[in-house]
């Protein structure tokens, strides 16, 4: 018997490879997805998120090296892999004519689940999901946003052990997002779910993910946690935001004031009236003194100063810092 | 040792749902693509169609199954005759318009209607990917497809034979012997043999034809090509490039109708024709032009008899393996070209 530790992570890549004739789209990928956690695969369109998912489910055979999901061969036992994995694809598709129900109920027979416990089971993750009422209407009525719901109930209905999902939250609303990144957390939190997600939405990505894999051109240019990977690349900036009364209408005033504090590399100005200024601080160890001289600066010129916090790098410059780093800036 | 072990789950266990056999993928797919044509716009338009074929009997046929069965006198089997019967010297492009060639012209067309899009449908809609990455073999997704398919069409198929019979039972009085009802019953197996060689071909087109347009123009044209141009463009290029000269001996005329008979064979519709008018009309001995004189003297001196059902079988089983191999090849290739496909939303 094995326990926790010594049992092999769920999902593993060895030197995982695919070609489309001269393209690679996917570069000798090693990469460790550990039980319980949630990571972000991040990269543009085109860097081989899809093609890496779609090998991981024996939806595409590698052209070299090779896959263990939860111990079976994608390629080779893919019936295996498919019974304990939920998969979201991108731009999901249902039948129109038929309800959420039904198109639920369809994936519950394909996986074997019939009866009272197939309807339990759709029910738990039609509340998951928070379609209520609209889960017994034509899903030819439904919008984008319900669409990505209902795929991901569609992915939870066989009680998978590793959840897969490609571009998650893409065309859901701001509240939306915020509420399926928090039933993600749930479900690997209780009942310990995997979960890979692929995304090009950076801030949800850091604000959900466990870990996040940075690709590139077919190639995974960084790999750990956030702040592992903001000492990795984006190790010597920080960001401070600050809020004004009456917001940009003292522009140059404020521009100045700003500029001349040391350490501060560049100054945002917002955009509109609510929105924060933004200063970019290097090295980002003069956070602190760089927020002090804000604040002595506001009250010496009357900026009307109203809200000041420093932000920890975004995953946003990381991502950029990383793709600059391997020569492959946007 | 036991105290330490933790309860975590096996990476190897099963999973956590009830695990289905793996078989019974195919036939949950048939399920839900049955009720689907059930409910479709084109099980009418085959019911339409299908029933238009009951028209005949009742109203081209019943005349002349009338002195046809006062000239057999119950000799000849005159319940399977309403079948083979229609109005005379009338044909659309050299077709009868019996119930047995109206069946053998649409049947084709039935398949590919039912089929077109059986895969490059659900890519259209998206669940291709949803589909596919369920714990179910993708050949289940064809052969699902192609079940329910085969039984709506069968089934609206034998409903409509069943209408025929009961018209010629109370209208005309025709009462079936055994034997006839064998031979309807043989017959209508060949025709969904027939049709699932249609199907087959239809689900061919859905996998290779990303576009179920496509799909559905290249059927269609296939069909207009063999269905009903098929046998008049083939005899009009083999009478140029293969003309029989009547001014040769007779044994070598002979060969060139055999040989232009067996080039008509390669058109499905005179396999299903041939194989249509053996089992219907049991006084047809043969389907193969004689090869030698001698044969060809025999069969003038034939007396004129009834074939038993088990010789009309023997006749036509090699058109029934023909078209059985044309139904695997095209599954075969539909198979081979869907396995290998990477789907990508």
């Amino acid at each position: 018997m094995t326990n926790g530790a010594d049992q092999p992570a769920p999902i593993v890549t060895r030197g995982l490879t695919k070609h489309y004739g001269e393209l690679t789209a996917v570069d000798a990928l090693d990469l460790e997805v550990q039980r319980g956690e949630i990571f972000g695969l991040l990269g543009q369109n085109g860097a081989g998120k899809t093609t890496t998912i779609l090998m991981l489910l024996g939806l595409t055979e590698p052209t070299d090296g090779s896959a263990r999901v939860l111990g079976f061969d994608p390629a080779h036992d893919a019936l295996q892999v498919k019974r304990r994995v939920g998969y979201l694809p991108d731009a999901v598709g249902f039948y129109t004519e038929m309800t959420g129900r039904e198109n639920l109920r369809y994936t519950a027979r394909l996986n074997g689940l019939r009866g009272e416990e197939a309807e339990e089971q759709i029910q738990a993750v039609t509340d998951a999901v928070e379609l209520g009422d609209r889960i017994d209407t034509p899903t030819g009525t439904y919008s984008r946003g319900m669409l990505q719901r209902l795929g991901i109930a569609d992915a939870l209905v066989k009680d998978p052990e590793i959840l897969i999902l490609d571009e998650p939250t893409t065309a859901i609303d701001p509240i939306g997002v915020v509420g399926i990144l928090g039933l993600l957390r749930d479900l690997v939190d209780d009942r310990g779910v995997t979960i890979l997600l692929s995304s090009h939405l950076l801030v949800q990505v850091q604000s959900v993910c466990d870990r996040v894999g940075i690709f590139a051109a077919g190639k995974l240019i960084g790999l750990g946690t956030v702040p592992e990977l903001a000492s990795e690349f984006g190790a010597d900036r920080a960001r401070v935001e600050v809020w004004f009364e009456g917001g940009t209408a003292a522009d140059a005033k404020i521009r100045g004031s700003l500029g001349a504090i040391s350490n501060v590399t560049a100054v945002a100005p917002a955009a509109t009236p609510g929105e924060p200024w933004i200063l970019t601080v290097e090295p980002a160890t003069a956070d602190r003194t760089v927020r002090e001289a804000v604040l002595a600066a506001a009250a010496r010129d009357g900026l009307g100063l109203t809200a000041i916090r420093s932000v920890s790098a975004s995953l946003d410059e990381i991502y950029r810092s990383a793709l600059h780093g391997a020569g492959l800036a946007a | 040792m036991t105290a330490q072990v933790e309860p975590m789950s096996d990476p190897v266990a099963a999973p956590r749902t009830a695990q289905a056999p793996p078989s019974s993928g195919w036939m949950v797919v048939a399920a839900k693509e049955f009720a689907d044509q059930l409910l479709s716009v084109r099980f009418i338009v085959l019911f339409a169609i299908l029933g238009l074929a009951a028209a005949f009997p009742l109203f081209i046929a019943t005349d002349r199954i009338r002195e046809l069965a006062s000239d057999v006198s119950g000799a000849q089997a005159v319940f399977i005759a309403m079948f083979i019967v229609g109005p005379q010297d009338v044909s659309l492009f050299g077709l009868d318009f019996t119930v047995a060639a109206f069946v053998g012209l649409t049947a084709p067309l039935l398949g590919i209607a039912f089929a077109f899009d059986a895969v490059n449908g659900e890519r259209a809609q998206g669940t291709l990917p949803r589909l596919v990455s369920q714990p179910i073999h993708r050949d289940a997704v064809i052969n699902g497809k192609f079940a329910s398919a085969l039984v709506t069409i069968a089934l609206v198929l034998v409903s409509v034979i069943l209408m025929i019979s009961g018209f010629g039972l109370l209208r005309l009085g025709v009462v079936p012997t055994g034997n006839e009802v064998l031979r309807l019953i043989v017959w209508v197996a060949i025709t969904i043999l027939y049709v699932a060689m249609w199907l087959a071909f239809g689900t061919l087109l859905s996998v290779v034809f990303k576009r179920a347009a496509t799909a559905a123009l290249v059927g269609f044209g296939v069909w207009l090509l063999v269905a009903l141009f098929g046998r008049f463009l083939l005899n009009l290029v083999l009478a140029i490039v293969y003309p029989i000269d009547t001014t040769l001996p007779a044994a070598e005329q002979l060969a060139g109708y055999q040989a232009h008979a067996f080039l008509n064979r390669l058109l499905p519709p005179t396999l299903y024709t041939e194989a249509s008018t053996v089992l219907l009309n049991p006084s047809v001995t043969q389907t193969s032009v004689p090869a030698t004189l001698g044969q060809l003297d025999q069969a003038q001196q034939q007396i004129p008899t009834l074939l038993s059902l088990d010789q009309s079988l023997l006749l036509v089983w090699p058109h029934v393996v023909a078209m059985v191999f044309v139904t695997v090849a095209c599954f075969a290739y539909a198979y081979i070209r869907f396995m290998r496909e990477e789907v990508r939303a």
